[in-house]
């Protein structure tokens, strides 16, 4: 399938304002991005810097013993401006910012600058090859050893900042809690941000999957991605942000701020008094389940409230590796992963590549339409040798960490295929196969292809694609995409009636499960485990407890009966409860 | 000279926080320690990127060696800490 976490979907009209209009007194200007870590936040904005590259046109240095006392000086620079943050921040960031520091002093490091430098190169230049040197080994030896290799590119484009003399890129420091604004963030830059001091993130770049998104909403920060002309905001502009709606307005109004605020305050107080497994008001268990994409991910939402992990994300085993990973390598990995859940369900998405995510190991050749291609099982029927591989290791990785773990496939389209998946994985000794149902085709005929299998899970943003025919990477379509749109609820209705006949528990992992009134639209139509973003998992929580199963299905229909994605999203909060929309 | 043959005991190989604690002690001993896969060239213990370019996984074994004052003392303690899963603390 696309990847339905990285592509941007913009969809500003899908929660209208719920606050009266404000009369904008000064230039109050209020911009919609996409909220992907819901609360709200207000506070002065902090300019992340771009990462620094080496210039054009450096010459060769005349005096190596010089230019290397230079770039020891800015590798120690570095290394001490980290270890300094590393005071400032929470245990975990602070193994991640020393670790970094460890890596800005290392010998080896300078060492190689020195024979860049020798070769003839300039400073900047000698630091920049030094840091792709050891970055090429990194990427060699994939799955976790290539995950460091965005630490080891920050310390280097810090390095090059600090011998060219120029600020250092990332978040400069600051002592009052504010808005960081960047085009995007580096993983380790928002695993390190100080929560004390980051009300609010807003990202120029980034989708509703970034990694921007997905560590803002585990760590609780509110956030919004693809604010267009976010970075030329500049620096101290008080803005107010909601990370449910997307809205950002830059020098608000007092009023606005203060709606806000007391919102977000009567929604934590709500939110604070719920916890457990997910049931709607008259008992009915509906899983409430995490999206995750490896082993940090998993640590994370082990430790929170949630009944296990309803699409684990395999790619990025496979995505940086040159060569195809082993049964050892990979199982070393799943162990990583299943160990935080031992006794709770994990449903692993077996490998999605396909030609717009080509890995070096399997590549098909290009593609006119990739999004239409040889992706997902398609590939796995043309390289079974990687789907054994992958199976075998999840087998054993199972039987070591006790999880209960789920296989399931990406981009199945007909009841063949997943007879012939759900062979594989009994083969391989897992005891439960699945399919996403994200092909239309699949999705009218479930009750077919579900019968060959134990279970389905809805990815319903591929799903979107494929039903309004709208490619995911254009922004120009999001409309399009909106999962509001009646054609795509239809589609979901008729894949859950399918599974119902077959007698097949269907789930939902796309992002359509995350948002509390489309989760009681799902949840009418006849879904019984929603997975997500974790920090998304307590307002879905409060929404299922306020409403009846009957009240879902009367939600739904409501949704289903609207002409369009707009009226769609109307007719759901009427039909609602008060007590939750009076919080979104 | 001292020599030690350890097992990666972290579930994660030697990379990340493992990696860190391990250059860490190994530097903080002050002899030159070296590690390696069996059989491969020997890397500085106390740097991270040599450490963790080995790609060391879970389960692999390494050589730990150290010359000087005092290197039996460094290396059990370095087995030690990577016979523990460190990840897992």
């Amino acid at each position: 399938m696309a990847d339905s976490e990285t592509q941007p979907q913009t969809q500003p009209q899908t929660h209208p304002q719920t606050q009266p209009e404000t009369q904008p007194e000064t230039q109050a200007e209020t911009r919609h991005g996409i909220g992907v870590s819901p609360g709200t936040a207000y506070g002065p904005v902090v300019q992340v810097a771009p990462p620094v590259r080496p210039p054009a046109g450096e010459g060769a240095v005349e005096d190596q013993e010089a230019a290397l006392a230079d770039v020891r000086a800015a590798f120690e620079s570095v290394a001490v401006s980290l270890e300094e943050r590393a005071t400032r921040v929470d245990d975990t960031a602070q193994q991640i910012l020393k670790a970094t520091a460890l890596i800005a002093r290392d010998k080896g490091l300078v060492k190689a600058a020195a024979k860049e430098l020798a070769a003839g190169h300039g400073r900047a230049h000698s630091i920049d090859n030094a840091v792709e040197t050891y970055a090429a080994q990194f990427e060699a030896l994939g799955g976790y050893f290539a995950e460091r290799v965005a630490d080891l590119r920050d310390v280097g484009s810090r390095a090059v900042a600090a011998v060219l003399g120029v600020p250092a890129p990332g978040v400069p420091s600051f002592s009052e809690p504010s808005v960081i604004v960047a085009e995007d963030l580096a993983p380790a830059e928002t695993a390190t941000l100080d929560r004390r001091l980051v009300v609010g993130i807003v990202t120029e770049a980034g989708g509703r999957t970034s990694h921007t998104a997905i560590l803002a909403a585990q760590m609780g920060i509110p956030a919004v991605v693809q604010l267009a002309g976010a970075t030329e905001i500049p620096a101290g502009t008080p803005v107010a942000l909601d990370g449910d709606t997307g809205e950002v307005t830059i020098a608000p109004d007092p009023e606005l701020v203060a709606a806000q605020r007391e919102r977000a305050a009567r929604r934590a107080d709500a939110l604070a008094h719920l916890s457990g497994p997910g049931r709607t008001s008259d008992g009915a268990e509906i899983a409430l389940l995490a999206n995750i994409g490896g082993v940090e991910d998993a640590v994370a939402a082990g430790a929170q409230d949630l009944e296990g992990v309803g699409l684990f994300r395999t790619e990025f085993v496979y995505l940086s590796a040159t060569k195809a990973p082993t049964v050892e390598e990979q199982t070393e990995i799943y162990r990583g992963v299943f160990a935080p859940f031992e006794g709770r369900r994990v449903v692993v998405r077996t490998l999605d590549a396909g030609a717009d995510k080509p890995l070096k190991f399997a590549d098909l050749g290009p593609e006119e339409n990739p999004a239409l291609g040889r992706r997902g099982l398609r590939l796995s029927a043309e390289r079974p040798d990687l789907l054994d591989a992958q199976l075998e290791a999840l087998a054993i990785a199972a039987r070591e960490t006790g999880a209960d773990v789920r296989v399931m496939a990406p981009m199945v389209a007909t009841a063949e295929e997943a007879a012939w998946f759900a062979r594989r994985v009994r083969e391989n000794g897992l005891p439960k196969a699945g399919v996403m149902i994200e092909v239309p085709g699949a999705a009218l005929r479930a009750h077919d292809v579900l019968g060959e299998v134990d279970f389905g899970s809805l990815g319903t943003n591929d799903l979107a694609q494929y039903t309004m025919a709208a490619d995911r990477m254009q922004g120009a379509l999001s409309d399009l995409l909106d999962p509001w749109q009646p054609g795509v609820l239809d589609v979901v209705g008729l894949a859950c009636e399918g599974a119902a006949r077959a007698d097949r528990p269907i789930g939902v992992c796309g992002e359509s499960a995350g948002d509390p009134l489309l989760a009681l639209v799902l949840v009418g139509l006849g879904v019984s485990s929603l997975s997500m973003a974790p920090s998304k998992v307590p307002v879905v929580r409060l929404a299922l407890s306020l409403h009846s199963v009957a009240e879902c299905q009367a939600i739904a229909e409501a949704a289903r009966g609207s002409r369009t994605a707009v009226d769609a999203l109307h007719a759901v909060r009427e039909a609602a409860r008060s007590e939750l929309t009076d919080l979104l | 000279m001292a020599t030690r043959t350890v097992t990666i005991a972290s579930s994660v190989g030697l990379h990340a926080r493992p990696a860190a604690l391990f250059v860490e002690a190994a530097s903080a001993s002050g002899l030159d320690v070296e590690i390696a896969k069996p059989g491969e060239d020997p890397v500085d213990a106390t740097s991270i990127l040599g450490v963790m370019a080995l790609g060391a996984r879970h389960g692999e074994e390494v050589v730990l060696t150290a010359d000087g004052d005092g290197a039996d003392e460094t290396l059990d303690s370095l087995v030690a800490l990577l016979s523990r899963d460190l990840d897992a603390e």
